[in-house]
């Protein structure tokens, strides 16, 4: 089955640290090797982003920065046996963030793809 | 809210350690079944733990030090295995840099495919085992994948582990002039499984995309592990171009739905570019395309197709051609038929189908009266096509296969 995991947090004001870039390069380079990772890729501020509306019939268009206080950051997308080894995953990948950037926060969504 | 039920969360932990956790202690103690024994026993108090104390910070560190525990207790109560101890004893006191760590355990799991894959094994305890010791699959799951009851998979599983004793098979890599052989044994193994969910031969699905996921994941697991293997990429490039069409492969009903009259914007893209991509690798490393990456060529012709008249079917026949004259094969035979069919034009088709009846290789095959029937059909002699779809229908074992021929013999 394949998964969706959603990266989601608050335009930090400092780059990642290095540290914690290799520690995701490493466990990307794991789950690829497992099988399990099959795409994966950061996501550019919102402020570089459009958003396009359909609200009552009208198409708008809209230039970011997007109002939302948590923006998209990143997603991968799993193909693994069970909802539990996404979110196994994800758990993992939220735990590289807990102990090397202090203070940060954000949410992993784990979503099922259709039909899949 | 709720949350993750704690013993499915500790399962999902060993889905994701298991193999390399049986592969790390199977280098240890030089048995295979011993070790996936103290793997299992370290998951049982795993599974006693976690949900009271959660799930530790290192999970595969904490199975792996729990069944080096559990071995070294074992092998204390028993004293032929004083030297296995010390040398338990000897990996625990030399903390290896991370890097030569992880290089370790990539050996090790190559060990562990290369002996649950071993030829001293019939196929079916290959399969079995494969699945069990790298897919981290319990005995039941995989009786279900494999549509045989789960005595039958224990057995099978039992039996292969006391092959690899009493032939005293070593936990080891294959030596230089074996490794073609052993590796082509590993390959097939995945294929196997592979086409197990792919073409279920017998019952009444059509497919089970569980074990053709599984065998990806092999694939892949294994295409990191021997980057430098071109074959392991051609089997990978064609595993994943044949899986995005799983979902395009039946119809609304469950009922089969062949690859001309496929709906291509099912396909799955994603799928297409990484074999495309594996492929692409499999031909840079150079040498001849070995059966799994020309088949996989074979594959991306049709991939590469957004409609069917797009398709290169003069590529085809002549990559079907190429590959039957280095793996001389009846069914490939019969696919160069289907290609020269569609290259060619029906007659041409034929004369090939038929100089392969000839030979009588394929008599209880129900694919040559159907590829015969659709080229019979295609030249106008409506009679002679019902009788070979008639005739295709009554050799098939799949139900859902049988009533498409049936169909078609109408």
């Amino acid at each position: 089955m394949r998964y969706l995991v959603l990266l989601k947090a608050a335009q930090p004001a400092t780059p990642p640290p290095a540290e914690l870039m290799e520690a995701i390069m490493q466990l990307g380079a794991e789950a690829g090797q497992a099988g399990v990772l099959l795409d994966t890729a950061g996501l550019q501020p919102s402020a570089r982003g459009t958003r396009v509306d359909l609200v009552g019939g009208t198409i708008t268009v809209t230039d970011g920065p997007f109002t939302e206080a948590k923006e998209m950051i990143s997603y991968a997308l799993y193909d693994v046996r069970a909802k539990e080894d996404a979110v196994e995953w994800a758990h993992r990948f939220m735990a590289l963030h807990r102990d090397h950037w202090a203070g940060w926060e954000g949410t992993a969504d784990v979503l099922e793809v259709f039909g899949n | 809210m709720q949350a993750t039920d704690p013993r499915r969360a500790v399962e999902a932990v060993w889905r994701i350690e298991s193999a390399r956790l049986i592969a790390g202690l199977a280098r240890l103690v030089q048995d295979v079944g011993l070790a996936e024994e103290l793997a299992q026993d370290a998951l049982v108090i795993a599974l006693e733990q976690w949900p009271q104390t959660g799930v530790p910070p290192n999970p595969g560190g904490w199975l792996m030090s729990t069944a080096k525990h559990r071995a070294i207790d074992q092998l204390r109560r028993r004293t032929r295995y004083q030297e296995k101890l010390a040398e338990i004893g000897r990996s625990q006191e030399t903390a290896a840099p991370e890097d030569e760590e992880r290089h370790d355990i990539e050996d090790d799991l190559l060990r562990l495919i290369f002996t649950a894959c071993h030829p001293v094994l019939s196929t079916e305890g290959r399969v079995a085992l494969t699945l069990r010791l790298l897919g981290g699959l319990r005995t039941d799951e995989i009786a279900r994948g494999l549509l045989v009851p789960e005595p039958t998979v224990a057995q099978r599983i039992s039996r292969a582990k006391r092959t690899l004793t009493t032939r005293n098979v070593a936990f080891a890599l294959p030596s230089p002039p074996e490794l073609a052989e052993r590796l082509a044994s590993v390959l097939e193994v995945v294929y196997l499984i592979f086409n197990e969910g792919y073409t279920a031969t017998a019952g009444d699905g059509w497919m089970r995309p569980e074990l053709c996921a599984e065998a990806l994941r092999l694939g892949r697991l294994l295409a990191g592990l021997a980057p430098r293997e071109p074959e392991v990429h051609g089997l990978v490039a064609l595993m994943e171009i044949q899986a995005s069409r799983l979902r395009a492969r039946t119809g609304p009903d469950g009922e089969p739905v062949l690859l001309p009259d496929q709906d291509r914007r099912r396909w799955d893209r994603l799928l297409i570019r990484r074999g495309l991509d594996a492929l692409a690798r499999a031909e840079e490393l150079g040498g001849t395309l070995g059966p799994y990456a020309l088949q996989a060529a074979i594959a991306a012709c049709h991939a590469r197709a957004r409609t069917p008249d797009d398709t290169d079917w003069p590529r085809i026949a002549t990559l079907y051609r190429v590959y039957g004259e280095l793996f001389p094969s009846p069914v490939a035979e019969l696919n160069r038929a289907v290609a020269v069919g569609m290259a060619d034009g029906p007659a041409a088709g034929l004369a090939v189908v038929d100089a392969l009846a000839a030979t009588g290789a394929l008599d209880t095959y129900p694919q040559l009266p159907a590829v015969r029937g659709d080229l019979l059909d295609r030249l106008g002699r409506r009679d002679e096509a019902r009788a070979e779809f008639t005739r295709a229908a009554s050799l098939t074992r799949n139900a859902r296969e049988r009533q498409l021929f049936t169909e078609r013999a109408q």
